[in-house]
């Protein structure tokens, strides 16, 4: 009997465990429990208005509900009569995508929005994109946008997604260390001088200059994009293997081995708990990657506020490029949407106004794609940002604004990602097994050999 | 009235027992209890895998599929096939050697009356395998971490070794791959054995001692031969398992691990079929998998002599 208890006792408690999940979308409040379909988050936004058209959002970054949320709120002000409920839901990234991919291949399921990260964007471009044009509202603003922002979100003149930023690589530095070590981080104008720096930053502290990844490409990628090199030509002709990527790659792998002044990072990527300790620790001088990332500081790295201090990049030669666009999120509507009308306009709304662009870095923290807003007054108010770090971010972006070159983006840009981070970079700084020669030639015949179709 | 429900009552049951007849026929009755099986069997094994075959001939794009032959199977034994193979074969055959002896050896230890505790033993044994994989592999990837500070770090550096990044290595991965299956599975295993230890004739034992045969001899000729079935289909679903392995690899590594070293077949046609929407490829190399699984295991088969009629 006792047994029978237990057992039935267990069995209860599975199965309220497995039939949790639905109060995420009838209680409407933020969830952070799973939802019935696996979201880790359920946000349900103007739930309160009558007769709201409601539509779903997916994304993979929770931050990006709260953009939203700001968006739909002005929205419903602004149009009281097409008032819009949005279901957001926050996924984890791979499986974000996957569904996507499935449902839209599978013809149902999809959500009416839905964010897609650049890596996996030409996945969504193959074949016959089941996502809507967005053309309409993307021509007249145009002018006003970093347009290779839009580009990577286009095929064959039509725009399918709208950007989320500029994404332009700056360096941060940790000034304690760098003042411990005696150098002054704005005389630092090329690499060779970064080198120099790093030299001494070593020698005087306990930290290193930098890190580079091993598992990911936010050092490889806006470094060969600095100096004018990509994956891919503007043909969308296969360059992975050319003398300045390979350059670049050995520049990287001397950086750790040669001049000694960077290691690989922990966790081997600059999103890994391991690193954010190890930076939030004073474990490194400086690091490298795109604006975007300002939020990471903010909300893993708290013992560095006040200290970091945001610079363009160095320089490969005298007047050289001081930045690179990097990374970047597309938003889209699906094809399976019941309101196709509503939710592109809303969509064009929440990402193409100045309103929305200024939000973008109010809410976000992202540099926004439209530079018409970047000396607006709004952007230099204070906010949680110049807080943590120092308030003439905007100026520096302004100031390298022309110096971001654009991103060839074609269909097989998840291959090269695939092949440069699960093999390159393994055999060249890790085990260095192979040069940046070898590593790359190897990498650039693995994906021809899939181009050929 | 009365009369009149109890007719009603009568006639309802009547109707009853004729809708339900059928269940009391010979003929009828075992097809009814096995229909649920033949269903789902039908419905999510055999037109999955008909479709399977049917999709590994096309290329499968968002709006538009088209026939392209046999183009998705030449491009299957590429180099990243080859390593994930590789790593497969590899970690099936560490399985089928840990996951057949260690049971067996702890079987029989559990087994013997000279034993104490046996039924905590045996719970603890066990308990790994109601554990989730998902679950376990984060608990192991806790142990078995990168820094210093990890436990496994520490147990090295407690005894004098180095520490070592254990998800970077090609070594290190592996062992932790089949650690982690060992881990699950050594406890189910151990059931399989000890039910069939259970079923040895004693009368045989008796004899063997009266015959004087030491403790060797007698796992040989009596425990041995009394087990080799299991033996059999341990060492077989092993071999299956192993080769359809996906989340003992996905845990550690999610779907790209350094230098390939934890991609499994399973793995890649995750990777091609889903991440990189390529469903054509991807189910070329489930048909390349699933003939691959089966030559192998009928060879088993055939070599340990599992078709032989009437030899025990």
């Amino acid at each position: 009997m006792k047994k029978l208890l237990l057992l039935s006792g267990i069995s209860v408690l599975t199965l309220t465990a497995c039939g949790g999940g639905n109060d995420g979308d009838s209680n409407g409040d933020t969830n952070a429990s799973a939802s019935e379909n696996g979201a880790e988050e359920v946000v349900v936004i103007g739930e309160d208005i009558e007769g709201a058209t409601e539509l779903t959002f997916w994304n993979f970054q929770e931050l990006h509900t709260g953009f939203f949320e700001d968006a739909v709120n002005r929205w419903n002000e602004e149009y009281p009569d097409r008032p819009i409920q949005l279901t957001a839901e926050t996924y984890p990234y791979d499986q974000m995508h996957n569904n996507l991919l499935l449902a839209l291949q599978s013809g149902s399921g999809a959500p009416d929005i839905a964010d897609i990260e650049l890596n996996q964007y030409p996945n969504f471009l193959r074949g016959e994109p089941q996502l809507l044009p967005m053309n309409e509202y993307v021509e007249p603003e145009l002018e006003n946008f970093v347009q290779s922002r839009l580009e990577i979100y286009a095929k064959d003149g039509t725009y399918y997604g709208l950007p989320t930023h500029v994404g332009a690589t700056v360096m941060y530095y940790n000034t304690e260390i760098t003042e411990a070590a005696g150098v002054d981080i704005d005389s630092i104008e090329t690499w060779d001088d970064y080198i120099e720096a790093g030299k001494q930053v070593v020698q005087n502290t306990d930290a290193v200059m930098t890190t580079v990844e091993s598992d990911e490409s936010w050092t490889f990628y806006p470094l060969i994009s600095q100096r004018g090199s990509d994956y891919f030509d503007e043909n969308g002709e296969l360059i992975l293997d050319n003398e300045a990527n390979v350059d670049t790659l050995q520049f990287i792998h001397d950086l750790v081995y040669e001049e000694e002044i960077a290691q690989l990072t922990p966790g081997g990527f600059h999103h890994a708990e391991e690193y954010y300790g190890f930076m939030n620790d004073g474990g490194s001088a400086s690091l490298m990657m795109p604006m975007w990332y300002m939020g990471r500081f903010t909300d893993y790295m708290p013992d560095l506020k006040g200290k970091m201090q945001i610079r363009p990049l160095p320089t490969w030669e005298e007047g050289g490029n001081r930045s690179a666009g990097m990374g970047g999120t597309g938003t889209v509507v699906t094809n399976q949407t019941e309101h196709p009308d509503l939710a592109t306009e809303f969509l064009a709304f929440a990402k193409l106004t100045p309103e929305s662009n200024i939000k973008l870095w109010e809410i976000l923290g992202f540099d926004p794609p439209r530079f018409d807003v970047w000396d607006s007054q709004e952007m230099n108010e204070p906010n949680e940002f110049y807080d943590y770090f120092h308030d003439d971010i905007f100026e520096i972006l302004l100031s390298i604004r022309d110096e971001i070159n654009e991103l060839n983006i074609t269909e097989y840009n998840p291959d090269v990602a695939q092949e440069l981070e699960s093999n390159v970079y393994h055999s060249v700084l890790r085990e260095q097994s192979q040069t940046p020669q070898e590593a790359l030639e190897q990498a650039a015949e693995a994906v021809r050999s899939r181009i050929v179709e | 009235m009365a009369t009149s429900t109890s007719e009603q009552r009568i006639h309802n049951e009547g109707v009853k027992k004729r809708r339900f007849r059928f269940l009391y026929s010979k003929k009828v009755a075992p097809y009814v209890f096995v229909s649920p099986f033949i269903i789902s069997f039908l419905l999510l094994s055999l037109y999955p895998f008909l479709s399977a075959i049917n999709m590994s001939f096309q290329r499968v794009l968002p709006g538009q599929i088209d026939y392209i032959g046999l183009h998705n199977y030449s491009r299957v034994f590429n180099p990243t096939f080859y390593t994930a193979l590789q790593n497969t074969t590899i970690y099936v055959v560490w399985t089928v050697l840990i996951l057949t002896f260690i049971p067996l050896v702890l079987a029989v230890l559990l087994n013997n009356r000279l034993m104490t505790f046996t039924n905590i033993f045996r719970a603890a044994i066990f308990i790994p395998a109601l554990t989730s994989v998902i679950v376990a592999g984060t608990i192991f990837r806790m142990i078995f971490g990168d820094s210093e500070a990890a436990f496994a770090n520490q147990v090295l550096q407690f005894i004098g070794l180095d520490a070592v990044e254990w998800r970077y290595g090609a070594g290190s991965g592996m062992f932790l791959m089949v650690a982690l299956a060992s881990w699950r599975w050594i406890g189910v295993n151990i059931l399989y054995y000890l039910a069939a230890l259970q079923n040895v004739n004693h009368d045989l034992y008796e004899a063997a001692d009266i015959d004087g045969a030491g403790v060797w001899q007698k796992f040989r000729n009596v425990t041995f031969p009394a087990i080799k079935p299991v033996v059999i289909f341990l060492s077989t679903i092993t071999i299956i398992n192993g080769f359809r392995m996906f989340e003992e690899s996905f845990v550690f590594w999610e779907t790209s691990s350094p230098g390939n070293i934890g991609l499994t077949v399973v793995g890649y046609i995750y990777i091609e079929g889903i991440q990189r929407n390529d469903m054509g490829f991807g189910a070329a190399v489930g048909i390349v998998l699933l003939l691959i699984i089966l030559v192998i295991s009928i060879t088993q088969l055939v070599l340990t002599g599992a078709f032989k009629k009437g030899d025990s």
